[in-house]
Order: structure tokens, then sequence, then C-alpha cells
């Protein structure tokens, strides 16, 4: 999730001006509102790094110093392109509000653990500049720019961006130290043999491809194991499903995040999986790993739940979270691709402005249609 | 308009370019230039269409009625379209292949009949051959641009193939950058998009910053 764009339910907007600042005389009285709740968008990014932190800093331990690393690069290209696209346009940096380090989080915790770091240094460049700044910066962009950049550089690498490890924590034999994390970040060496795996879905969709029966291939040895507590290839943000799911669950108690959108992502996405496997648990994946695998409690909570790139009302919510579940599912079950949360999002985002049109609240004293309600006693 | 020729080549190569001004034809322009030498073919091309159908409609224009002039263009212009097409597929086959639908697409290219209505129907015959010519090339020089932009981009060379389209001896002009194998993206619809977008963005920032004296505010361009 990026930063409010003020407008919206439950959300305050930044509107409240302290009478200090340049220019304002001491003792000034200010037009309304005198009082601020102390929301602001730094406050609301805060918080939502440190609901991800958890997660984050599971990962760190179990993919070792290469993930470190990349999520240090990832973060300082998306706060480099954020300075270097406001200084290009002459416009008022706006680092602060930690937004574009937000960004590059999510976008980090989307990569493969190992992955080379010039995919986040790229990643982080393409979800500033072309997933946000483009079109105005802060609160204008339509589509969500980290999942923006994860798509662009799963449609120009696939190889790079499908390059899972088997879990070597921190401090176990054959853990990378430091330096040796450096190089494999900076060189990125050909992955060995016994660490290189694959992902869940991948693995899935590789034996579904071949006419394997699903059932078996989950009971085989050979497949990745796949369980919430998180010792798993993956993702940063995919193996930790539980910590986010925590984390998400704290965003929604700090009044973040409403539970309506989370809720409908998870309901769209286990719903079909659970009948479909119920129909044919041959061909598909039960809902209990559609729900621990890939991007889904991320995208669920933290993605998805971006205050720009999604509808403003309860209704329009509902059916957005609903439409990116349904869609992932769709997509890891018959697309090209074994994750489909990024594309299910990007493709419900195009639909926000529609939405947020179709489902306007209700005027006061008008009905649905914007006809005046008829009086008592006419 | 009188014929101030060097005018109207400026006009054509930059101030009016069809793609980075008019903003016409951008349906060839996405679909082909996928590498620099299907770019500049297919420029090559559109500008042999344009010149002979400026200069054709330039001729006829006093012995065609304002009510019939449109029917009387697209039948020229297709005429043309079908020479070139089939003069393609004779001689510069492996292009054709590869433009193939595209080239038959030239007859509704807007940017043709756009020249013929806004310009060629109203001047000289050597003032709009002069304009074919120079929209031609400004069509030519922005869709080779892109072209390989995306070609370096998205495959890691430069005019590959180059050689099909001029012959053996431009083999030279073929490049390719070792080790890497290029983002896909570029060649795929939206790095087209992407690309056109930030030449354009680009243009604009620099004709603003020509037009904007040093230390003043940035002209609002619509």
């Amino acid at each position: 999730m990026s930063p409010p764009n003020g407008g919206g339910m439950g959300r305050t907007p930044e509107g409240a001006v302290p009478a200090e600042g340049p220019g304002v005389p001491a003792g000034a009285v200010l037009p309304s509102p005198h009082a601020h709740g102390g929301a602001s968008v730094s406050r609301t990014m805060g918080l939502v790094m440190a609901a991800l932190a958890p997660a984050t800093l599971f990962g760190f331990w179990m993919f070792g110093w290469p993930a470190v690393h990349l999520f240090m690069m990832t973060l300082a290209a998306c706060v480099l392109a954020e300075y270097g696209c406001q200084r290009l346009m002459g416009r008022r940096s706006s680092l602060g509000d930690g937004s574009a380090v937000l960004t590059g989080w999510l976008l980090a915790l989307s990569l493969p653990p190992w992955a080379p770091g010039w995919i986040g240094v790229l990643g982080g460049a393409i979800a500033i500049v072309v997933g946000k700044q483009v079109f105005g910066g802060l609160g204008q962009n339509p589509f969500n720019p980290a999942m923006v950049a994860r798509v662009v550089l799963l449609v120009s690498f696939p190889v790079a961006m499908t390059q899972w490890v088997v879990p070597v924590p921190m401090g176990s034999p054959g853990a990378p130290d430091f330096v040796h994390g450096l190089q494999i970040t900076l060189a990125a060496p050909p992955l060995p043999d016994a660490i290189a795996s694959a992902s869940l879905l991948g693995h899935a969709k590789t034996e579904l491809s071949r006419g394997a029966d699903l059932a078996q291939v989950l009971g085989a040895a050979a497949t990745p194991p796949h369980d919430w507590t998180g010792l798993r290839p993956g993702s940063l943000g995919e193996t930790g499903a539980l910590l986010l799911l925590a984390g998400g669950l704290f965003l929604v108690f700090a009044g973040v995040i409403g539970w309506h959108l989370p809720a409908a992502v998870l309901l769209g996405l286990a719903v079909p999986a659970l009948v479909g496997h119920a129909l044919a648990p041959a061909r598909f994946l039960p809902a209990d790993l559609h729900l621990v695998s890939g991007a889904t409690v991320l995208g669920a909570f933290f993605i998805a739940t971006d205050y720009v790139t999604s509808p403003n009302t309860t209704a329009g919510q509902w059916l957005f979270g609903l439409g990116i579940g349904v869609l992932t599912w769709i997509i890891r079950s018959f697309g090209g691709y074994p994750e489909g949360m990024a594309f299910a999002v990007l493709l419900m985002n195009a639909l926000v402005p529609a939405i947020d049109r179709w489902l306007r609240p209700r005027i006061l004293g008008r009905d649905r249609a914007g006809r005046p309600l008829a009086l008592p006693g006419d | 308009m009188s014929g101030n020729l060097g005018r109207i080549a400026r006009d054509g190569l930059w101030d009016n370019n069809v793609v980075f001004s008019q903003m016409l034809a951008l349906c060839p322009t996405m679909a082909v230039t996928t590498s620099g030498t299907n770019g500049l073919g297919m420029g090559l091309a559109t500008t042999a269409v344009l010149v002979v159908s400026n200069a054709l409609v330039a001729l006829i224009r006093r012995s065609v009625s304002s009510q019939v002039r449109i029917p009387v263009f697209v039948v020229l212009i297709a005429t043309l379209v079908t020479l070139v097409d089939m003069s393609l597929n004779a001689w510069l086959h492996d292009l054709h292949k590869v433009l193939g639908l595209f080239i038959a697409l030239i007859v509704v290219n807007c940017a043709i009949l756009g020249r013929a209505e806004a310009f060629a129907s109203k001047s000289g015959v050597l003032a709009s051959t002069v304009d074919g010519i120079a929209m031609g090339l400004g069509f030519t020089g922005a869709l080779t641009c892109i072209g390989l932009i995306r070609e370096f981009l998205g495959a890691g060379t430069l005019f590959a193939q180059a050689s099909q389209l001029l012959g053996p001896s431009f083999a030279f002009l073929e490049m390719r950058l070792p080790g890497y194998d290029g983002a896909l993206l570029m060649i795929l619809p939206p790095g087209g998009f992407a690309v056109l977008g930030f030449l354009l963005a680009a243009r604009r920032a620099a004709e603003a910053r020509r037009r904007a004296p040093a230390g003043g505010t940035l002209p609002q361009t619509a």
C-alpha cells in the first residue's frame, strides 16, 4: 500500500494546518479545522512498515545476507529515483513521507531473495519513475507502483525472476556471510544446484504441464515444502505468511486499512479454490495452499489496500477485492505464469475509476439515481 | 501557403513531425517498431507512397471537385500502396514478410490522407512533393528512432538484419551488445507505448526549455 490521497472512508485528510511555519505570523488564526488527529502520510507509511517488519526480518534470517543486500539496494533505488524525478521536474521533494521507501519495501518483498542486485535497482527505478512519478507522483498513480515494477521485471527477465532458493538461515552451515552475500547480489553467479529450487506454485505448474496428478505431486518428496511455518522457497513476502497475516491484522486494528478489502481478496481466492479442488483434486491446488503460497497474504493486506489505487466505497472495495482474488485463482490455475497476484492487482487497478463511478455513495436526501427523496407528508 | 520550401521541410522533419507532433499514424508506429530495421523499412515505404500521393493530389487538385475529393484521394493512395506492396514482395521479400499486413494498411495511414487533405490539395506540385519528402522522412526518422531504442533495450541489438533490407553492403550497421539478452517487455506493445511516451515528454521538455527565458517559469504547452 502506498500513500493516502485524502478522500475516502475512515481516512483522515491532511487538512489541518498547524499555525506555524514560514510566512505565518505568530498567533495567526488559520482556517478550520483547528484540531488535528495526528494522521499524516508519513505516519501511515510508518505503521505499514512496522507491520511489515516482522515478516521482513524473518525473511532476512531465512535467506541470509543476499536478501538483505537486495532489499537495501531496492530501497535505495526507489529513494534515489524519487529524488531524481522531483529534482528534474522542479517539484518539492516528498521523500520525507516515506512512500518511496514503502514502495521499494513492497517490491523487494516480491522479488526472489537471491535475485541479482540490478533487478532490484531497475525495479525500484521503474516503480517510481514509470509507476508513480510519470503520473504526477504521490496519490496520482492509477496502478500500484510496486506491482508495475514486479510485472515489468517478470515479463522482461523471466529467468532471473523465477530463481528461488531453499532457505539457508543465517548462522546455519553453508549460509553466505556478509561479503559472500554481497558477491551473490552484485555478481549474480549461477546458483548451486543444492540451493536452487522451485516455489510451490511454480512446481505445481510445471508438474501439471507434464500431465502429472497434483494429488500425487503434493505428496511426493521432490515437492517443495508448503506449510505456514514459512521455511520454504519463495520470495521474502511469501514465506512468512503468518507474520504477514499478523502485520496485516495489526493494520486493520490500528485503523490504517479496512477489513473489507483483505477479506474480499482472501474470499475471492479461497472460494473458487475450494470448489475447484473439490471437483478436480488432480487439476487444482487445495485452497489452503493457495492462501499460504505466493503473494496472497502480502497482496490482500498490503498491496490491494493501497489507498491510491483501490476504490473508495465499501461496496467498491468488496468488488475490487473479490475481483483480485478470483483473477489470481484463474491466472494461477489456467495462466502461463505460476503466480498471478501482481497481474490481478494491476487488472483490477485499471477498473478502479469505473468502480468508483459506478458505486458512488448515495447523496444524503437523494436516492441512488440522484433524485430527491420524497418528503414525509408530501 | 506560399512555397517557402525550407519552412515546409522543417515542418515535416521536426516542428510538425507526424509522430512526435501531430501524433498521427500511431498504429504502424506501435506495431512495426520492434526493431530499427522494421521502422526504417516501414518509414521508407510510407515515404514513397506519401511523396507520390502528394504530388499526384497536387496535380489533380483543380480538376477534382471538393464533393468527391476524399474518394478520389483514397483510390489514388490505394493504388500507390498496392504498387509498393507488390514491389516490396518482389524485391525485398524478407522485409515484406515482417511488415506484411502493415504495408497494406498504409492505405489508411491517416498521415497520408491528412497531408493530401491539409496540404497537397491546396498547394503546388513542387511544394507538395517537398512536403511529402519532409513528412515522410520525419516519419521515417521517428519510426527508426523508436525502433532502435526498443530494439536496443529489448534485444540488445541495433539494426539487426539491416543487410536484408538495404543490401549486404549495409551489414556494418548491425550491432550486438554482448552479454545482454534484453528486456522482453520493450519488444512487446507496452514497450512501444513507454518509449513513445518518454520521447514525447523529452521533446516537450526540450521545447519548453528552449522557449522559456532563463530563470523564467515554464510555459504551459497545451
